[in-house]
């Protein structure tokens, strides 16, 4: 059973999603960054995927210092606001903090990073400024993590940037794919905003890249192309009854969920199909909704889930209800989602088998595929040189981020596959230093 | 954008942040790593006669989980030979041009003052600081804080010096001495061209409870040794402007030590007048890095208020440090609670109804833990907010017009002062205190 009431209000949305990260109060971060040891060559820093240098930073609040701390932050990660709240800190930073040695607390650096970055962000901080023009133009594709932190670089360095993203907002999946306890939709947008008045990288919206002649003005207009166009809708499981309307996909039904909020409407039960943390995020965001019966269905054990431990344990504890190692092998339901059938699931010489006679039913009235989204291809095979590996991930060079296509430069999800908000932010960046030593070779 | 590089007495340096003479600066591998890591300058452990070191040397004084709120010592100066320590300079010069080496000294006579200048000058030292400031071990052989306590003998050696010296000479005081001003002045009656303060404070950390010997116990005994670290800043930050306020002083500059750890500390020091600042704890806690932090916090404050370089600010706290007599008698201020601020764990209330002046009432209803002030009865003492745990929870809020002035200074000049304690002048007596009876009601049965 959900522990949660149906949301009627946008305030009962926010007491259901109530942030899990809050901001810190003023004496809180003055006694949390007390603690802080300062470590030499700290672990926590190495954990981060952007460097932040965090025993720095820390300081910086400790010493009323807070506008040089959010200056340490984004000196390293254009999201340092986004990443507080939405990184999986447990296994990153906070996982490395030497307290974990001894048992202890670690130090919370992401509300830590909140704190300073928000106090710079809602008081409209001055701390970044554009480069000097350089007379070189990119285009960057897609206004998610990637996309955005390689605009910020690249307009430090001089360039004129002009972003063109298809939907009507920026941020990407911080915005709409994150759930919506880890950060609000204002938190998410205002970030961008800050950026974009002080550096002033332009944003066109509603503006799918798709054609080829689009690709070949943008050419002809830039000198280099940055594509952050993350990944695809949710992939086909190529089952019967896929096409029933109550199928849904995970990343569009948190997209959904994140701007109707309340006004959502969703059925008394829900089966979630998946093991990884977009699979979690959807069960505990219906139980969130007030979905009576939340079943989440794992192909595989408990052990072998993608998802973050402390993912699973957020949905059990907003009362989702777990089942391992069952295969969906058909969605029932005539014009309407009555159920889905499973069959059970072992593991043979190492193999993932199907247990012969084990098949049973699940009634539900919505299904949800967490399992797994298709990559961007056709918009890749349309621009010559580029060069996919078997996953349809962008091949690049690693240090430069640069395509088989000299003149394109690629990070985030397209490049990586699907990580953290973190590791586009770190990607975009360095694909801005790779476009800078391009162009000014 | 700030330019924080100085010019300290003749010697350059491309920020006023510099390690001061001690373990830190103990050899030209351990200051290349400093300068590399953004330290300015460094002055070299006190370089002079033979000397043989114990094992150990330190202890620290914590303050619940604060580890090294204070800082002690007995080692000596250097215990590397002189030779070795010249090479050093030179090369560390050769790599670093633009950064400050200054070469600490400490000999007896003057035929070895001036042997040992002419060395360091001829190593490359950007300028030379006198150590008359250790307290332990060298004092009982005459020189240190033995010199430092003796304005008389001080002078005279601070003149051998700059007879002999043609690089920039700083004089380092002793804190162990009533008034620093009669040091100070015989340094720049001797010529000195610059001063620097404090050395360390004759001090007991802690004794054993095991071989009731003091901290660092050595072989069962242990010795007086020095104190530094946070909590030195105080006294260094008085002894900093009763040398800048006093006339013969006064623009004769002064490196400021003692207790330094973050930007503020060095914005401190810098409003009180000293020019370039030395640290040793916090670097022997965190290591060479921590300079990022005051580096940084130092650019902001000054990019903040418009200061180009330090000399903009230098100095600006030293006429609001005035005597008792000429603050304001007419200044009135009261606590005042942010409700929704408190977490209700009435430190303020018992801190002033056992310690203060009564001034704040609770419920006694654990339902509402939220204390109120009794602005008739509160003289404005700042204690409670001083203990309150939460940032801005408890401020004093100022109740006087701001129309009026009186000082005591001119009270007596103006023979007003109240002579007995029944005048309607005297101060205390229309203060609120309770019936001595009362304090009968918290007893518990
Ligand atoms: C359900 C879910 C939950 C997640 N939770 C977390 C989390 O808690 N913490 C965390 O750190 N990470 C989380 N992530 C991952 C994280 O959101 C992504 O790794 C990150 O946002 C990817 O950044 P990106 O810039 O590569 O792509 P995206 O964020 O996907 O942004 C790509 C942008 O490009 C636009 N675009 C795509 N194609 C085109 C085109 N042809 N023309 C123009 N624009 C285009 C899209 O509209 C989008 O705005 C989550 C992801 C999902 C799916
Ligand atoms: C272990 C130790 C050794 C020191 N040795 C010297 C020295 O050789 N010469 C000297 O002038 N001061 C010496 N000092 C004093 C420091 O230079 C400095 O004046 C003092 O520590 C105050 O600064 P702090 O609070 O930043 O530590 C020493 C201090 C310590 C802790
Ligand atoms: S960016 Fe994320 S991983 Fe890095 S320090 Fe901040 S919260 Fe931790
Ligand atoms: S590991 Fe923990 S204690 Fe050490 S610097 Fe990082 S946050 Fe601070
Ligand atoms: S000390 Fe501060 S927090 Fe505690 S009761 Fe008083 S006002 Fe409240």
């Amino acid at each position: 059973m959900s522990e949660y009431k149906r949301p009627i209000t946008e305030q009962d949305y926010d007491k259901n999603f109530k942030q899990k990260k809050p901001l810190m109060r003023q004496s809180e971060a003055f006694i949390e960054s007390s603690r802080c040891l300062f470590c030499f060559d700290a672990p926590c820093m190495h954990a981060c995927p952007t460097h932040i240098d965090i025993p720095l930073f820390i300081k910086q609040i400790h010493t009323g210092n807070v506008t040089g701390s959010a200056e340490t932050i984004y000196d390293m990660n254009w999201m340092g606001n986004a990443c507080g709240k939405v990184c999986p800190t447990q296994v990153l930073c906070e996982g490395a903090c030497v307290f974990n040695n001894e048992n202890g607390k670690p130090i919370e650096i992401g509300r830590l990073q909140n704190f300073a970055t928000n106090k710079a962000i809602s008081s409209r901080t001055k701390l970044f400024s554009k480069g000097t023009p350089n007379g070189k133009s990119v285009a960057v594709i897609g206004a998610g993590p990637s996309g955005l932190a390689c605009a910020c670089e690249l307009s430090t360095l001089g360039y004129d940037v002009v972003i063109f993203e298809a939907k009507e907002r920026p941020s990407g999946l911080t915005a709409h794919g994150t759930a919506p306890y880890k950060i609000t939709n204002e938190e998410a947008l205002d970030e961008v905003a800050y950026l974009q008045e002080q550096l002033g990288f332009k944003i066109h919206y509603l503006t799918p890249v798709t054609s080829e002649e689009q690709l070949k003005d943008i050419e002809s207009k830039y000198d280099a192309v940055f594509l952050g166009v993350g990944i695809g809708p949710t992939a086909s499981l190529n089952i019967k009854g896929e096409d029933l309307p109550e199928v849904v996909g995970a990343v569009e039904f948190v997209n959904e969920l994140r701007f109707a909020k309340h006004t959502m409407k969703l059925p008394g039960s829900v089966i979630v199909l998946g093991g990884g943390n977009t699979a979690m995020d959807a069960a505990s965001e219906s139980a969130r909704m007030g979905v009576e019966t939340v079943h989440l269905v794992y192909r595989r054990s408990k052990e072998d889930m993608g998802a973050y431990y402390f993912e699973y344990d957020l949905a059990i504890s907003a009362g989702v209800q777990s089942i391992f190692n069952a295969s969906p092998k058909e969605i029932t339901g005539n014009g309407k989602v009555k159920g889905v059938k499973f069959v059970r699931t072992a593991i043979e010489n190492g193999k993932l088998v199907e247990v012969a006679g084990s098949e049973f039913e699940i009634s539900c009235d919505m299904v949800i595929k967490a399992t797994g989204q298709a990559k961007m291809g056709s918009l890749f095979q349309k621009i010559p040189g580029l060069q996919l590996d078997s996953s349809k991930r962008i091949v690049v060079n690693m240090e430069t981020y640069q395509t088989g296509n000299p003149k394109y430069f690629a990070g985030g999800d397209a490049v990586n596959g699907g990580t953290e908000v973190v590791n586009c932010a770190y990607e975009g960046k360095q694909a801005a230093k790779g476009i800078h030593k391009f162009l000014h070779a | 954008m700030a330019d924080l590089s100085i010019n300290f007495a003749g010697i350059k340096s491309p920020n006023p942040f510099w390690l001061a003479s001690a373990p830190p600066t103990n050899s030209g591998y351990q200051i290349m790593k400093a300068f590399d890591a953004g330290w300015g300058g460094a002055v070299w452990k006190t370089l002079g006669v033979p000397v043989i070191n114990v094992s150990s040397r330190y202890g620290g004084m914590n303050y619940r989980d604060t580890r090294i709120s204070g800082f002690n010592n007995i080692e000596l100066i250097t215990d590397r030979p002189l030779a070795d320590n010249l090479r050093e300079i030179e090369e560390v010069k050769k790599y670093f041009p633009n950064h400050a080496v200054i070469a600490s000294l400490m000999v007896e006579s003057r035929k070895e003052w001036e042997q040992i200048i002419k060395d360091v000058e001829n190593a490359g030292a950007d300028g030379i600081e006198l150590n008359f400031g250790c307290p332990h071990g060298m004092c009982e052989r005459g020189m240190g804080s033995a010199v430092g306590q003796e304005p008389t003998v001080l002078k005279t050696i601070v003149e051998w010096v700059m007879a002999a010296a043609n690089i920039p000479v700083i004089t380092k005081l002793s804190p162990n001495i009533t008034h620093i001003e009669s040091p100070g002045l015989a340094a720049v009656e001797g010529g000195t061209n610059a001063l620097s303060l404090i050395n360390t404070i004759k001090s007991i950390i802690g004794i054993d409870l095991d071989t009731y010997a003091p901290y660092p116990v050595v072989d069962g005994k242990g010795s007086n040794g020095g104190y530094c670290g946070p909590a030195v800043k105080p006294i260094a930050l008085n002894m900093l402007r009763q040398l800048g306020q006093h006339p013969q002083i006064a623009g004769t500059p002064i490196s400021g030590i003692g207790g330094i750890e973050t930007w503020r500390d060095v914005v401190e020091f810098i409003l009180l007048g000293a020019t370039s600042v030395q640290v040793c704890t916090a670097a022997m806690h965190y290591g060479f890095g921590i300079v990022r932090e005051m580096d940084n916090g130092l650019r902001r404050f000054m990019d903040e208020r418009g200061y180009k370089t330090i000399y903009d600010f230098a100095g600006l706290a030293l006429p609001n440090v005035v005597e008792w007599k000429e603050l304001n008698l007419k200044h009135k201020v009261v606590a005042s609670i942010n409700k929704d601020k408190c977490i209700g764990c009435q430190l303020c209330y018992i801190a002033c109804d056992d310690t203060a002046h009564q001034a704040i009432s609770i419920s006694g209803d654990q339902t509402n833990r939220i204390p109120s002030i009794i602005e008739e009865n509160c003289v404005g003492c700042n204690l409670c907010s001083l203990v309150c745990p939460v940032e801005n929870c408890i401020t004093m809020e100022k109740r006087d017009d701001g129309k009026q002035h009186l000082t005591w200074e001119e009270l007596t000049n103006t023979d007003r002062i109240p002579v007995t304690f029944n005048d309607e002048r005297a101060g205390g007596r229309g203060h609120y205190v309770p019936e001595v009876a009362d304090a009968l009601k918290h007893r518990k049965n």
